[in-house]
């Protein structure tokens, strides 16, 4: 009985998996198709493979586009770190006064749709002289991550045993050594969550790119989108493009796993 | 302090100096922007950029190709708002008159005025969709109109023949009779959009005597015209229509004909030109006939894509230049010599057609794409005259919302979960409030 239980837990596993793999596994396949085998009505698992749509990606000069993606995910990335670890330290280990109208005036900030603020910030970024600044474009990206890597920070750093900072405390630590060599190494884990969450939002944030920049700045969703076509044949091409775009996350996330994994689970059980 | 505390600081220094550099551009040289949208034809316009460049030292062109959405969201907000980026964009002709009447593109009618660049020859319904006031706002790169391709083999075997100028009965009754279980007798767009359903259901209505609104912009969407005509695109597609229509378009239709799904497709007349692909399995098999009508004597569309420069572009002199060069005659003979005839932008200048070399490349459909881009009337495509330019759209900025909330409601009721009715009704109160936006 129990094994037929486990085996069909297994087999329910697997099929949930192959669900959600297969749209990915299609994407792969059909990076290697013609358009017209791509396009067929009827689903082609035979054919002939090409480097035709990767080598389409060269032409348009996909790496220029990779490159300024990489730089707003990074620098944001930094960004939000540099600025939500002291906000959270504040709001949970050393807490200031008035803790949760702190925690609900930065996640208000995200009440409002991007829709919402679009207009003004393309004046503001017109006035300024920085539309189609990646670092520009990396400063909204930051913020608005950063409401959202404060509030996991804060439920991360709320895990650091308060005996241990007590103990380091009678022991002579000063606030740098408190948080450098105390605190941090603790909540290393969630760090590398945030930062791979935010590396994520920012990797494949889509309305501001197409709005805020233009001929340098341009990110790559924005590409990937650009070989939608009204009027013709374009999913291998397409397919091809999504690769690429989607290897440097899913390698940052498989090298960052362990750490991931702990970091995710921190702040599950109080 | 900490050196990873400095390394941050620096981080933040480097980032925030980033944000304050103002781009220079380089004394003397110009690099034009230009915003467009991802097809054939623009991709081969960038390839052979480098021809103007060679003959224009001091001007280079970056393009920025986008998705259509994508194109009309940036091209929108940069050209509303003056700020610049793109010495040159793509627009539809629905934008055209528009941005033109709003003065947010350049009047290109003195710069087009010299022989060479002959701007009389270019298809005259086209040239007064780009004008307002006889000042013209835009160039067309290319256009085309709606035709009907069916596929020979198909009809033939059912013993099925169509008229150059068919009916819409006459089409109904061949696609009944050729329709069967694993070929739909006609694929028509289904998809909710107003540039994917009603591009083709606009058509439909107006040869049925129907229109959007009336010379004093009372909506007519619920009036017997209209709703006979819905009627009569969803119970053609019920009975001898592709399967699962809503979620058909141009892509969509276009491989169902050329894997023999479908026998016959109402659709954009560049459609053609992939039909008769090299690659294509339906080669040499096509028929092509004008639009089906019903009351009207046309009934097909009239859409370009074009080429305008923003009022606002600091280098309006280079920019032009560049349009002027990628519609002229030259420039068709270059993608003939260079690409092959049968790339030549289409449904732009009547010259084109004229070249020996492009008729035999495009005999199949070149004839006809002229013959119905002639002879629609943009100013009144319909049975009674209307307050606006355009024949698949009504040039208002309310009409991309209007649109496409009344083709959601056309797909409701082509997806059977209400009455066509009910659908026009309802659409009628969303389009009568845009017409009031009007008086």
């Amino acid at each position: 009985m129990k094994s037929t239980k486990a085996t069909l837990i297994t087999g329910a596993t697997w099929i949930i998996a192959v669900t959600y793999f297969f749209p990915v596994a299609w994407m792969f396949i059909n990076s290697f198709k013609t358009e017209n085998d791509a396009a067929s009505l009827t689903p082609k698992f035979i054919f002939t493979p090409t480097l035709e749509g990767f080598s389409r990606l060269a032409d348009r000069g996909m790496v220029d586009y990779l490159t300024n993606s990489l730089m707003a995910s990074v620098i944001s990335t930094a960004l939000v770190l540099l600025l939500a670890i002291p906000a959270a330290y504040a709001l949970s280990v050393r807490p200031i006064v008035k803790v949760q109208d702190a925690l609900f005036f930065f996640i208000s900030t995200r009440f409002m749709p991007a829709a919402a603020s679009i207009l003004p910030l393309f004046i503001i970024f017109k006035n300024l002289r920085v539309l189609d600044n990646i670092f520009a474009l990396s400063l909204v990206y930051a913020a608005m991550n950063l409401p959202i890597a404060i509030w996991m920070m804060r439920s991360f750093l709320s895990e650091v045993p308060h005996e241990v900072i007590e103990a380091s405390r009678i022991d002579g630590a000063n606030f740098e050594t408190e948080l450098w060599s105390v605190v941090l190494p603790i909540v290393l884990p969630g760090i590398a969550a945030v930062a791979l969450i935010c590396f994520i939002f920012s990797w494949n944030e889509y309305f501001f790119s197409v709005l805020l920049t233009s001929a340098n700045a341009k990110t790559t969703p924005p590409f990937l989108a650009s070989f939608v076509d009204g009027r013709g044949q374009f999913l291998a091409v397409l397919s091809a493009a999504s690769t690429v775009a989607a290897l440097p996350v899913i390698l940052a996330g498989w090298f960052a796993q362990k750490q991931l994994v702990r970091g995710l689970a921190m702040g599950a059980v109080k | 302090m900490n050196n990873k505390v400095k390394a941050l600081i620096a981080i933040v220094v480097v980032a925030i100096a980033g944000v304050v550099v103002v781009q220079q551009q380089s004394g003397g040289d110009v690099t034009l922007t230009l915003a467009t949208v991802n097809n054939g034809q623009m991709k081969d316009m960038e390839s052979l950029k480098s021809e103007f460049e060679a003959d224009n030292p001091g001007i280079k062109v970056n393009f920025q190709v986008m998705e259509e959405g994508d194109l009309r969201s940036a091209v929108t907000s940069d050209v509303a708002n003056k700020a610049g980026q793109y010495d040159i964009v793509t627009i539809g002709a629905y934008e055209v008159p528009q941005w033109g009447a709003n003065g947010w593109l350049t009047d290109l009618t003195s710069d087009l005025a010299d022989d060479a660049y002959d701007v009389g020859d270019i298809l005259p319904p086209v040239k007064d969709a780009l004008s307002v006031d006889g000042m013209q706002y835009a160039v067309p790169f290319y256009g085309e109109s709606s035709i009907l391709m069916y596929n020979k083999e198909i009809l033939d075997a059912k013993g099925v023949k169509l008229s150059n100028n068919p009916t819409w009965n006459e089409v109904a009754a061949a696609a009944k009779k050729v329709n069967s279980a694993n070929t739909a007798g006609i694929c028509l767009r289904g998809k909710p959009g107003w540039g994917d359903l009603f591009a083709p259901l606009t058509t439909v209505v107006q040869t049925f005597g129907g229109t959007w609104y009336d010379m004093n912009w009372d909506a007519k969407v619920n009036a017997p015209e209209f709703v006979q005509a819905v009627t009569f695109y969803k119970d053609l597609l019920a009975s001898a229509g592709q399967k699962d229509p809503v979620s058909y378009s141009f892509n969509e239709c276009l491989t169902a004909l050329k894997t023999g799904k479908v026998a016959m497709w109402y659709d954009a007349s560049v459609a053609a030109s992939m039909l008769e692909a090299d690659d294509s399995p339906v080669k040499g098999k096509m028929g092509y006939a004008h639009a089906p009508v019903a009351k009207t004597k046309e009934a097909g569309w009239l859409w370009s894509w074009n080429l305008a420069v923003p009022a606002n572009t600091q280098n309006k002199e280079a920019a032009v230049k560049f349009i002027k060069w990628a519609t002229s005659k030259e420039y068709h003979n270059l993608v003939g010599t260079k690409l092959g005839w049968s790339l030549v932008p289409p449904g732009a200048r009547t010259s084109t057609y004229s070249i020996p070399e492009y008729k035999e490349a495009a005999a199949a459909y070149a004839p006809i794409t002229l013959e119905v881009m002639s002879a629609v009337n943009p100013k009144q495509p319909g049975v009674n005259p209307q307050p606006w330019v355009g024949i698949q759209y009504v040039a208002i900025p309310e009409f991309q919302d209007v649109g496409n909330q009344v083709a959601q409601l056309v797909a409701d009721a082509i997806a059977g979960r209400i009455t066509v009715k009910e659908a026009l009704d309802k659409g009628q109160v969303i389009a009568q409030a845009a017409g009031d936006a009007q008086k």
